[in-house]
């Protein structure tokens, strides 16, 4: 199982590889949308990603509660247990 | 003991021939952005749309699927009388019954079997398969499948989820017997538990009950059905060119439902196609005309010379139901 720093690393290299930006600035407090850019099409490649990084389930309509990097990281690690 | 006798066809069945019409009238993303409060910009970054095709007032699906067979029948080189059975996919046929396929056989002036299907946008794989399978049993000489849509009848142009997506057109393709192998096993299945994903709004009998119930039109929940289909899509493509003996390099081109740019692309990476592979991106400029929409990218990769005549090509339909079809043909 992966703690949240791991998580947040491993999440933060899925949205570099979708968003082309620097996995440095995915940090905890940001927005996907407001400070990432990220769309709804990119939000649902990042997040299927993530489901097979860490094996974890996440549901279409849980998507939109996940606004900031650190909602995603405490969903994620919240799905592992 | 009784003994009845049974019918065999050929060893194999391919394409014979191809047929398009598009809808006579190309609509920019300008005309469109008013009623959904957004930009050419937004819709060409979600969807790698620039223009659809849209059928005039008076074109119906037959008339399209009429023109598009007769082009069809032409490319095969036969005559319409050798056609066994016609198989027309639309969801877009504005009548429960009768069906369009007799009425498009009528017009072209034979009596074959003919029947509609509803399969959505993997109504024409699904088509392949059915006739394949016809040709092959002995069930028909030739078969016609058209895949034909006037979507522009069903759209909310205040619906921000599909209709500024959808094309109206038809494609049409005979399917007969051959001496090689061209058309590979069809995989295919549904997932009936995303029934909701692309839906119509409301039903008949709503609307019929309901004096304040709207004319129901199309709906999709957009980030859902973009990820099944971008993820869910690739292990049944890979399954099709592995039950058709071939690999991902053998593939010269690769020509999915027109769906959107970003699923196109995204199912690419999925698969994991070589570069040389030419892809079918008709959508940038028809739309997403549903069960037409492969024809259509078919044509515009022979026309534009990206895929030739004999190429091996894989193709994907899938849509709503949740129903998808895939198989590795030769290109007519």
């Amino acid at each position: 199982m992966a703690d949240k720093n791991e998580i947040l690393a491993g999440l933060a290299e899925i949205v570099a590889e979708e968003t082309g930006l620097d996995a440095a600035e995915v940090t905890l407090e940001k927005s996907f949308t407001d400070d990432l850019d990220i769309d709804s099409l990119s939000m649902m490649t990042i997040v299927t990603l993530a489901e097979e990084k860490f094996d974890v389930r996440i549901p279409d309509e849980e998507v939109k509660n996940l606004t900031t990097v650190g909602d995603a990281v405490s969903f994620i690690e919240g799905a592992q247990n | 003991m009784t003994s009845l006798n049974i019918k065999r066809g050929p060893e194999f069945a391919r394409i014979l021939g191809l047929g398009v019409f598009r809808g006579e009238n190309v609509v920019p993303n300008d005309d469109l952005i008013e009623p959904i409060n957004s930009s050419d910009e937004w819709i060409r970054k979600m969807t790698g749309i620039k223009t659809r095709v849209r059928a005039a007032a008076e074109t119906s699906v037959i008339d399209m699927s009429e023109r598009a067979a007769r082009d069809a029948i032409a490319h095969a080189g036969i005559s319409a009388d050798e056609i066994d059975a016609v198989i027309l996919s639309t969801i877009t046929h504005p009548h429960i019954t009768p069906g369009g396929a007799p009425v498009v056989a009528d017009r072209l002036g034979i009596t074959a079997a003919a029947w509609d299907i509803s399969a959505a946008c993997a109504g024409y794989t699904y088509g392949i398969g059915q006739a394949d399978a016809l040709v092959r049993s002995g069930s028909a000489r030739n078969v016609l499948v058209i895949g034909a849509e006037k979507m522009s009848d069903w759209v909310d142009p205040s619906d921000r989820s599909i209709s500024y997506l959808l094309g109206d057109a038809a494609g049409a393709v005979v399917i007969g017997g051959s001496d090689t192998p061209a058309i590979g096993p069809t995989i295919w299945g549904s997932d009936g538990s995303g029934a909701h994903l692309i839906r119509q709004t409301n039903d008949w009998i709503t609307v019929r009950d309901n004096p304040e119930a709207e004319f129901p039109t199309l709906f999709q929940e957009g980030p859902s059905v973009f990820k099944w289909a971008s993820f869910k899509m690739a292990p049944v493509a890979l399954e099709a060119i592995e039950a058709a003996g071939v690999t991902p390099q053998d593939i010269q081109a690769f020509i999915p439902h027109q769906a959107n740019v970003r699923i196109i692309d995204q199912m690419v990476k999925q698969i994991g196609l070589p570069e040389h592979v030419a892809i079918g991106k008709d959508i940038t400029d028809s739309g997403n005309t549903s069960a037409a929409s492969i024809p259509l990218a078919t044509e515009r990769l022979l026309r534009d010379g990206e895929a030739k005549s004999g190429d091996l090509a894989l193709q994907i339909g899938f849509g709503a139901g949740l129903v998808y079809a895939a198989q590795v043909i030769v290109l007519p």
